[in-house]
């Protein structure tokens, strides 16, 4: 059953221009920070074979390009997630799968994963960019592991908390400003928190992903990348039932 | 005896639904039988909408039961749903798909057999008159032929309970005829509720019929009965829902 709706989520998604747009924009971006990096790169190489221990072109290139990625995806999600439940909602579709002999979860968890599908191919084709590098030299292909492993993570946190948002109204755009304003404001905890409010960095969610941005695979960070997404589609599936219990 | 409990397929006992102090539905029985049509009217706000959400598993009752071919709604919906097909009052079409598609959804949400899934799929398009539009977008259908699908998507999964919501609004003289006539014909099989405002259409196709008003019903009784008793159905239902 979650099959089916991921099957349909993906068809939703790709018969709409704003999936490809999406897609195009997203690399067309990534790559222009990429080549902007490769020039840095070439530029101060001469200077990097005096130091005894230089960085690698994957230190160089390929990290600050998957900083630039979870940037973008934080604001790409809430686009693609405020479709999920408000819209159907709003055209009356989403009776078509309560009255089926489907469970709210299965409807949740298919939702969550064909958006998750979606950043898959995302993620493959920065995998993909960074990998045509292997042309002109060696990657850490660990730190290549690691940066995909913690954009994936992130990129479900955004995702769980744009379908929990989406499933608050009934209105498509306040969901995405809802996950946006959300989104941006757990990034901006680094900002706002001084060095003393130590704990207050424990929920920024772009802080986790700099561990996996600088190689570390920290069990911390992907436990509170877990715990987040379990929670937000938790609260998606308990307000859908509680939606048919309160009405 | 054993042979009428056997035969029937849906069965609510003592529905209410209350939203906040307000009194939407308030103990309502209904049982249906399998080859039966029934007829559900009232005026606008008489509830037949919140207790048609409630026997398809959308809404919860706030106090009752609801039975589907012996299956407990609330306890195991998913059997429950199983044999139930739904058409809303605004029938759930995913405007940016092909009717072919929507409806192989429809038939996969459904849990239709896969290799059986093509002969479901040209069989429920003959029925309902959409075997030239398989490949055009909903969004382009006109009204009539949008309801046709909706109807088409409650009765894919050959359901032993179909409930269908006004399911002739907004469709021309011709269009009515044929849906009701469709209604008709699966109703031999299965049970149907229909709700609408057209006593006609409830005199031409329903062999029973129920009246609710004010979240209550106030009349059950078969369409041969209210023959035989001389009454006409407008008379009635001016009677019963003349609200003083």
């Amino acid at each position: 059953m979650i099959v089916t709706i991921i099957r349909k989520e993906l068809r939703m998604l790709f018969t709409s221009p704003l999936a490809w747009i999406l897609l195009t924009l997203i690399q067309l971006v990534l790559t222009w920070v990429f080549l902007g990096q490769l020039d840095a790169f070439l530029e101060i190489q001469p200077q990097l074979l005096q130091i005894a221990n230089p960085p690698g072109i994957t230190e160089i290139i390929i990290s600050p390009v998957f900083a630039m990625a979870a940037i973008v995806l934080l604001m790409v999600t809430p686009l693609l997630s405020m479709r999920l439940l408000a819209e159907e909602r709003r055209n009356h579709t989403l009776t078509l799968l309560i009255s089926a002999p489907v469970s709210m979860t299965d409807i949740v968890i298919g939702k969550f994963l064909g958006l998750m599908v979606f950043f898959s191919v995302v993620i493959a084709l920065i995998v993909t960019l960074c990998i045509s590098l292997l042309m002109g030299g060696a990657l850490d292909f660990g730190l290549l592991l690691s940066n995909t492993i913690g954009l994936f993570l992130v990129t479900a946190c955004f995702s769980a908390l744009g379908l929990y948002i989406s499933s608050l109204t009934t209105q498509p755009a306040i969901a995405a400003i809802g996950a946006l304003g959300v989104l941006l404001g757990l990034w901006v905890i680094d900002l706002a928190a001084s060095e003393t409010d130590e704990w207050l960095h424990y929920f920024s969610l772009l802080k986790h992903f700099k561990h996996f941005n600088q190689g570390l695979i920290d069990t911390l960070s992907i436990a509170y990348f877990i715990l987040f997404m379990v929670t937000f589609l938790v609260l998606t599936i308990r307000r859908l039932d509680g939606e048919r219990l309160h009405g | 005896m054993a042979d009428e409990t056997a035969a029937l397929t849906l069965s609510a006992q003592n529905l209410c639904r209350n939203y906040g102090s307000h009194i939407a539905v308030n103990k309502v029985n209904l049982q249906l039988r399998r080859g039966e049509v029934l007829g559900l009217l009232g005026p606008n706000g008489a509830g037949k909408t919140t207790t048609m959400r409630m026997l398809t598993g959308n809404l919860a009752p706030s106090t009752g039961s609801i039975e589907i071919c012996g299956i407990d709604l609330l306890d195991k919906p998913q059997e429950a749903k199983a044999h139930l097909g739904f058409l809303p009052e605004i029938p759930p079409l995913y405007q940016e798909m092909t009717v072919d598609e929507y409806l192989l959804l429809a038939a996969r949400l459904h849990r239709v057999d896969k290799q059986a899934i093509q002969t479901v799929l040209d069989n429920v398009k003959q029925r309902c008159g959409l075997e030239d539009r398989g490949k055009y977008l909903i969004s382009t259908l006109s009204k009539g032929f949008q309801q046709r699908v909706g109807i088409a998507q409650a009765i894919i999964h050959n359901p032993d309970v179909i409930i269908l919501d006004e399911p002739t609004v907004g469709l021309d003289p011709n269009q009515m005829r044929e849906i009701r006539k469709l209604i008709r014909e699966v109703g031999i099989s299965s049970s149907v509720i229909l709700s609408t405002h057209i006593l006609s259409e409830v005199e031409s196709v329903c062999d029973r019929v129920q009246i609710m008003h004010k979240g209550s019903m106030v009349l059950d009784e078969t369409m041969t009965g209210l023959q035989q008793k001389g009454t006409r159905l407008e008379t009635v239902f001016a009677q019963l829902t003349h609200s003083g």
